[in-house]
């Protein structure tokens, strides 16, 4: 799979720096969450293994590759909906309570 | 060489949907649309169509796959009715927002209850606030027509919106008349196959679909989509000016005025019930009264300034409603009076609402309309909605 780069985040201060549509790649469009996330996801960066399947299959666009070539999760965004973990395929993303 | 042929109006959407040669076709059946994709599902099964016909579960799927399709690029069509329409009302904005080109037919038909099969046009103007473009056509012509145009619509990366395309049911989807099919060449060098937007989901560039955005963002995202919206207006009228260039048919852009220019008395009409009031105008006409129709093609984006100009020089104007906001008024009254308001034209409006449930309205009721019209004064308090073919006293 090719190297996929992080892109610079637009500044959007226009309407026209907006994605069109409702699709953008990871880290475009950054809400802080609520604080509704129970369990958050944790990737052991010595044994990521880099295969990108967390940044595909994340439904908000939360995990990008960082400039070390390790994977980042982006905690403001991420809902800690779990499916990264469950689809890593060398099981090095624990979920993790958020402490209260 | 394009060939005539005697189609009802579903089968002349079918006919624009195979010349527009989409990917995927996703539908389920409702009357008084079942011809048309059953017609489409044929083309497929015979060959002529090389297209994926996705045969789902409910309206809802079919809207669903529509998106999931589109969103990869592919050319993509459904169709609907009624019910059927307000079943997969949930994701419709989803495809807007999604900005994604999908066309679908909509059948005009009642809504329950009372449970009724007829036509009339209250099940889209429930969708008005969708984010699709609404098209009304006025025959089966028109409807092949349209059905190409709205691809180029909907494609075009000014515009990068779903059309929806609105027949009235039975009267428009059943009746046959002539149409001119067009030439499989000619609509390939006019409608050349979708290239797909960079908003689109690929293998080399994957970006999340539908991402969320709360309310830091949310509604920048609606603006854009609301102003962007607007440009289906221009590229309407551009698109009807190139496809009368190729194939020498004209409907006038986003309205039509029929005799309008020196009218007094304008009636604004949407589908099929402008070809009866066609003709009372030109019996009106030949008796020296100066009666006029604007046939409203385009209700969204609401043509504000085309309206407006088109108008400007009656003395009273009727909008025909084929529906009822309850507990208001027509729809279209109300966003035609917003128009002319908003120009500080202050004209005699009146509300004329028919067809409900697909009672007829007939040339008496449309010179009834006329009449009112013509003597109707700003002095008199009037109701400004009433009434047409209706069987008992209100």
């Amino acid at each position: 799979m090719k190297d996929f780069k992080r892109v610079p985040v637009p500044t959007l201060e226009r309407l026209d720096q907006y994605p069109l549509g409702s699709s953008c790649k990871s880290f475009h469009i950054t809400d802080m969450n609520a604080g509704w996330r129970v369990f958050k996801p944790v990737i052991d960066k010595d044994k990521c293994v880099a295969c990108y399947r967390c940044y595909l299959v994340c439904p908000d666009g939360a995990i990008h590759q960082s400039e070390d070539g390790k994977f980042e999760i982006d905690y403001d965004y991420c809902k800690g909906c779990g499916i990264c973990a469950n689809e890593c395929k060398v099981k090095v993303i624990e979920m993790v309570k958020e402490a209260k | 060489m394009s060939r005539n042929a005697f189609l009802n109006g579903n089968e002349a959407v079918a006919y624009g949907v195979k010349l527009s040669r989409p990917n995927v076709v996703a539908a389920y059946p409702i009357t008084p649309q079942t011809k048309a994709v059953e017609k489409i599902s044929s083309f497929v099964q015979n060959g002529e169509l090389d297209c994926e016909y996705m045969h789902v579960e409910s309206e809802h799927s079919a809207m669903a796959c529509s998106i999931g399709a589109s969103s990869v690029g592919a050319r993509t069509f459904t169709a609907t009715s009624s019910q059927g329409l307000l079943y997969m009302a949930e994701c419709l904005p989803y495809a807007s927002g999604a900005r994604l080109p999908i066309v679908m037919m909509n059948a005009n038909r009642s809504l329950a209850t009372p449970w009724n099969i007829y036509g009339d046009q209250m099940d889209t103007m429930f969708l008005l606030n969708s984010g699709w473009v609404q098209i009304f056509v006025e025959d089966a012509q028109e409807a092949l027509d349209v059905t190409i145009q709205s691809f180029k619509l909907a494609e075009d990366v000014r515009v990068m919106a779903p059309v929806m395309v609105n027949l009235d049911g039975f009267v428009l989807t059943h009746t046959y008349e002539k149409v001119s099919i067009p030439s499989q060449e000619a609509v390939d060098q006019y409608l050349p196959p979708f290239k797909p937007s960079a908003h689109m989901m690929n293998d080399e560039e994957p970006m999340s679909m539908c991402i969320t955005a709360g309310n830091q963002h949310n509604m920048e995202f609606k603006i854009k989509q609301h102003q962007e919206l607007f440009n289906a207006l221009h590229v309407f009228e551009e698109i009807d000016h190139s496809f009368n260039e190729k194939f020498g048919r004209s409907y006038g852009g986003v309205l039509e005025g029929y005799q309008n220019e020196d009218a007094d008395y304008l009636l604004v009409t949407t589908g099929s019930v402008t070809g009866t009031a066609r003709v009372v105008v030109d019996e009106l006409r030949s008796k020296g009264v100066k009666a006029g129709i604007i046939k409203l093609r385009v209700v969204r984006p609401f043509p504000k300034e085309a309206m407006v100009r088109s108008v400007a020089g009656a003395k009273a104007i009727g909008i025909i409603d084929k529906n009822i906001s309850f507990g208001y008024e027509g729809t279209i009254y109300t966003n035609v009076n917003s128009a002319l308001l908003q120009r500080g034209l202050n004209l005699i409006t009146l509300n004329f609402i028919g067809g409900i449930g697909g009672r007829d309205i007939t040339k008496q009721n449309i010179e009834e309309m006329f009449e009112k019209l013509s003597t109707v004064s700003t002095s008199e308090a009037v109701d400004a909605v009433s009434y047409y073919n209706v069987r008992c006293s209100l």
